[in-house]
């Protein structure tokens, strides 16, 4: 077989190499149509987003062979000083940043900007994986979950000072990575349990929530008296429960700037704005929908082109995929991102080091949550999250940084076959 | 179970939930296809046709004519050779950037819809400017209806339209922005009537405002609703008649129907062509006329020039002292070259003599209606009492009140009674000979020349009259206006005009304007001078004709000419020839009349007003 072969090309995935370009390909086409307009026809003109984004897939091309060409011994150590480095980097855009729209995330040189928040995620990745992967590493200990906690939970932080809240939610993505790794199920349960109680206290009056969850409770107990330790543990939670349902009444009433507030309460229908938040998912909403089942076809559609939809290059590059290819066109972009992510999961579990394998959970955690978080706000599914979707939006930090973190991995997956 | 299976849930459930709500949103949800943002759609407004204006006659007074919008898609513009493009609209750069300004800051203002950039451009501008206009990236026209006035006569008639004000459209929602509005005239009374409705059609459009065809196969379509068409009781032959005689001259001419009260000309001099108030030339025309404060061109005298009605008033009088019994047609005075009581003289200039009511009308005997104005008020127990039925009686000829009819302008005059002159001078201040002027037409008294006109036409019927109006059909059906279509009745008995209009026959028969008789009509008249102390004393004449039937009555005011056989009763007996007989037999008179102008006397006034004659313009 030839994957034995020395030959990296041999070794790469590509499978994953293909939806990559696919996607690539496709959230290009959407930056052109989006800033289309006439007096700049050529795709290299590169004062059109288009024509730059043409030079970001191109070095993004420059890097992949760089990666791909590097010994794959080299992210392990590279893992921790890489990690340091970014978060030296996330602390000093703080300082030395540019502001820009209120947040300081970029740094600026010269006509081209930076984003260090884009690269602290693949690093934070490398030294979550070398981290855990460590000989001397025992996951089962409390100082070794809070270690590891602490390694996303430092960059994300430090990018919730900026603050950009979007970017923040990313590092969700390493609960992920740590449930597989044995952190115990009932946190991301609890977590999730949490998310439904706090949707249901906007939603609906405290009283009410209140009672349910107690007859809830009583009846769990009631059925399940003979199994001890069960009726504790239910009544617990659903005291605790109970407890929560009030406090995020008066967090999210009294921590939550009133913009903030005001995207949850659009969002759950209980605003209807079309002026400010809520205008920007209600654009968003027409443009996809006009855009029906097949599509308004390429170049054809009228909502992005005529800037009814902000952002329509980056944050809402879906926009133009639902209103030029339709409902066609938006499935077939979710089914790419599906693929890659279970192909990165399936390829995951077959690393011979934890330390590929925790890495490559990562990629693809890191990967579906923002998927999720951009594709839901432009559907108004979730609150209006400024967030790129991977590969399509327009932007080099962005394209770099998830060209970096997905090649990394499919190095490392190619690189096993070589140490043998 | 595996711990990676629960990603594999989650993308699945993820995925799955996206490709559910997508199918929703761009599938089976129609919201967002036929939301009104949704810019794939467009709504065109479609402008009524305005109702067009005819004569009594059918002669058309206002039609349509198509004028221009340029509009712009600010977003679509590319850069562009501004010169250019201001010479082909035939603009200054300063000009362009102002008309930018006022776009970019009109309310709903949006960089991707057509805003109007330049407004009402005309037609002949326009063919110029269409070669051209595809060069220019961004920039479009919508065609709009612009009023047209082929006569060119009869400005304050007609009136004129304009955009309607952003103040306006608040109070009245069913206006928008960029409609045109009646401003003046017939084209503000009859705004409702002539508008119509608009309406609209709603097409799809691509990515660059590019039209591709209707949107669902026009069901959605509104076609506009014409205005409808008028018919006035102008005719405009006689009214154009009436300019030309008032041509150098300032005053009015009102002539009124008086079997039905309909205006058969609203003369007011001098005038102006209302084409200059058309388009986008009419915020610069209107400025030039408005500015014109010697001859006040805008200024509708017909309607709103208030005059002591002088001499002419003295039939009025007589009809009074008829009805009060202190005369009768047989009642005789002897004038001594004017009324003298006490240290009080009014002069007289009749040929004096004895004379009874007859005569008295047609040489205007001062001496007789000062005389008879006394008896009236102090055939009642005191002045206050006299003065009171003498006002009421006045008043019923429609006198010193608004006329109530379908003119957008109009003033009260003034016809004083005793708590006027309690006001002005005291209770105890005055009595009769006090306010014996008004025997003559003079003192407080004041009339505007349709009241005049009215006065005449409720003398000609013997007793009443129908109230002026301007329109006779809307929408080719009788006006069915109750304010026109019963006859006001004077405090006078029918019997008591036999008398008073004999001696207004007299008037051209042998009295004051005998100059002015004809021979192939009957007419009666009363010529007045009224006194005028800004300067020379204004030439009035009212006349009603045929004697025995009449047809037309009318009033005519020359503003400081002279005396009323020398302008206004020539003028009258051409205009009455040419409306009962479609000719004029003395065209020496109506040369002398046209051709005739008072230009010395108002450069001397205007030389006494502001020291300089340079404001004068006589061109108009």
């Amino acid at each position: 077989m030839s994957r034995e072969s020395k030959n990296i090309w041999a070794n790469l995935d590509w499978i994953s190499v293909f939806l990559y370009l696919a996607l690539v390909f496709m959230g290009w086409l959407s930056i052109y149509a989006a800033v289309y307009n006439e007096d700049h026809q050529s795709i290299f003109d590169t004062t059109q987003r288009y024509g730059k984004q043409l030079i970001w897939i191109g070095t993004s091309i420059v890097l992949i062979i760089a990666i791909l060409f590097m010994s794959g011994r080299i992210f392990e150590v590279i893992a921790f000083p890489t990690y340091i480095a970014s978060v030296i980097l996330l602390a000093l855009v703080l300082v030395a940043g540019k502001e820009i729209s209120g947040a300081r995330s970029w740094f600026s040189f010269g006509g081209f900007s930076l984003q260090p928040s884009e690269f602290a995620k693949f690093a934070t990745a490398l030294a979550v994986a070398r981290y855990l992967s460590l000989s001397s590493v025992d996951f089962k200990k409390l100082s070794t979950k809070l270690i590891s906690i602490s390694l996303f939970a430092i960059p994300a932080v430090l990018i919730a000072l900026q603050p950009d809240m979007g970017s923040v939610l990313v590092y969700a993505a390493f609960v992920f990575v740590l449930y597989r790794e044995g952190l115990p199920g009932y946190l991301i349960f609890g977590g999730v349990w949490l998310a439904v109680l706090f949707i249901l206290s906007l939603l609906f009056d405290n009283l009410n929530i209140t009672i349910t969850i107690s007859a809830l409770t009583i009846i769990l107990i009631f059925i399940f008296r003979k199994n001890k330790p069960f009726p504790l543990v239910a009544g617990l939670v659903g005291s605790a429960s109970i407890g929560f349902v009030y406090t995020a009444g008066f967090i999210f009433n009294s921590i939550l700037a009133p913009h903030q507030k005001s995207r949850f309460n659009i969002l759950l229908g209980l605003e209807k704005d079309y002026s400010a938040a809520g205008y920007n998912t209600h654009q968003s909403l027409i443009a996809i929908g006009s855009g029906g089942f097949s599509g308004k076809g390429f170049l054809e559609g009228t909502q992005t082109k005529l800037d009814f939809v902000p952002e329509q290059d980056t944050d809402y590059i879906f926009c133009t995929v639902g209103e030029e290819w339709g409902f066609i066109g938006t499935t077939l972009v979710i089914l790419l991102f599906i693929a890659l992510f279970c192909r990165i999961i399936y390829k995951a579990e077959r690393q011979k080091t934890a330390f590929s394998r925790i890495y490559g959970y990562a990629v693809a955690s890191i990967i579906f949550i923002h998927f999720t978080i951009n594709i839901g706000m432009a559907i108004g599914l979730l609150p209006v999250i400024g967030i790129p979707l991977p590969f399509f939006s327009y932007g080099g930090s962005s394209l770099w940084g998830f060209t970096i973190l997905l090649f990394i991995f499919l190095k490392l997956d190619a690189y096993q076959w070589e140490i043998w | 179970m595996k711990r990676q299976f629960l990603l594999y849930f989650f993308f699945l459930l993820v995925g799955m939930t996206f490709v559910a709500r997508l199918f929703y949103v761009q599938v089976i949800d129609k919201q967002y296809k036929l939301s009104g943002s949704n810019q794939a759609q467009q709504e065109i407004k479609i402008f009524p046709t305005r109702g067009y204006i005819f004569d009594r006659n059918g002669e058309l007074l206002v039609t349509n004519q198509p004028a221009y919008d340029l509009l712009v898609v600010s977003n679509n513009v590319r850069d562009f050779d501004t010169a250019s493009f201001c010479d082909l609209l035939n603009i200054t750069s300063e000009q362009f950037t102002k008309y930018w300004d006022r776009m970019t800051k009109k309310r709903g203002y949006s960089n991707y819809k057509p805003n109007i950039l330049v407004p009402l451009i005309s037609k002949e501008e326009f063919a110029k400017i269409q070669e051209y206009l595809h060069d220019y990236k961004g920039f479009s026209v919508q065609t709009r209806i612009l009023r047209e006035y082929p006569r060119k006569s009869s400005a304050n008639v007609v009136g004129y339209i304009g955009e309607v004000s952003e103040s306006f459209i608040k109070r009245n929602p069913e206006y928008h922005q960029g409609d045109l509005i009646g401003k003046a005239g017939i084209d503000k009374a009859y705004e409702n009537d002539l508008r119509g409705q608009s309406g609209s059609k709603f097409v799809l459009v691509d990515n660059h405002n590019r039209i591709k065809g209707p949107f669902l196969n026009g069901d959605y379509d509104k076609p506009a609703k014409p205005g409808y068409d008028l018919t006035s009781t102008i005719d405009i032959d006689l009214q154009i008649l009436g300019e030309q005689l008032m041509s150098g001259k300032r005053g009015s001419i009102v002539a009124i129907e008086p079997s039905s009260g309909e205006i058969l000309a609203l003369v007011s001099a001098p005038g102006f062509d209302p084409n200059l108030l058309v388009g986008n030339k009419r915020s610069v025309n209107y400025k030039k006329l408005e500015a014109d404060s010697i001859n006040l061109p805008l200024f509708d005298r017909g309607l709103l020039a208030q005059y002591p009605p002088g001499s002419p008033f003295k039939v009025v009088n007589a009809l009074i002292a008829l009805q009060e019994g202190v005369i009768t047609p047989s009642t005789q005075m002897t004038c001594h070259h004017g009324f003298h009581f006490g240290g009080l003289t009014v002069a007289c200039h009749c040929s004096g003599g004895p004379m009874a009511l007859r005569k008295s009308i047609s040489k205007s005997c001062n001496n007789y209606y000062c005389t008879t104005f006394k008896r009236i008020i102090e055939s009642y127990p005191n002045a206050h009492e006299g003065m009171n039925a003498w006002s009421n009686h006045v008043q019923s000829f429609g006198l010193g009140n608004y006329l109530n009819n379908d003119l957008p302008t109009g003033t009260k005059g003034l016809v004083p009674n005793s708590d006027y002159y309690d006001r002005v001078l005291g209770y105890t201040g005055w009595k009769a000979v006090t306010t014996i002027s008004l025997g003559i037409g003079q003192g407080e008294l004041l009339v505007t020349p349709i009241q005049l006109a009215n006065m005449t036409a409720a003398i000609a019927n013997k007793g009443y009259f129908y109230t002026p109006h301007i329109i006779k059909e809307v929408n080719y059906k009788p006006i069915e206006d109750e304010r026109f279509a019963e006859p006001k009745k004077t405090t006078i008995d029918e019997e008591h005009f036999i008398p008073v209009i004999e001696g207004m026959y007299d008037v051209f028969e042998d009295g004051t304007a005998r100059g002015s008789r004809l021979e192939s009509i009957p007419m009666c008249g009363k010529t007045g001078t009224a006194e005028n102390p800004h300067g020379q004393d204004h030439s009035i004449f009212i006349a009603f004709a045929p004697k025995d039937d009449p047809k037309i009555a009318l009033a005519i005011i020359v503003e400081n000419g002279y005396w009323g056989s020398r302008w206004a009763a020539p003028m009258a007996s051409l205009m009455i020839e040419a409306y009962l007989h479609d000719s004029i037999s003395r065209p020496k008179v109506y040369t002398r009349m046209v051709e005739g102008n008072l230009h010395e006397d108002y450069r001397e006034q205007a030389i006494a007003k502001y020291g300089t004659d340079s404001i004068l313009n006589f061109d108009n």
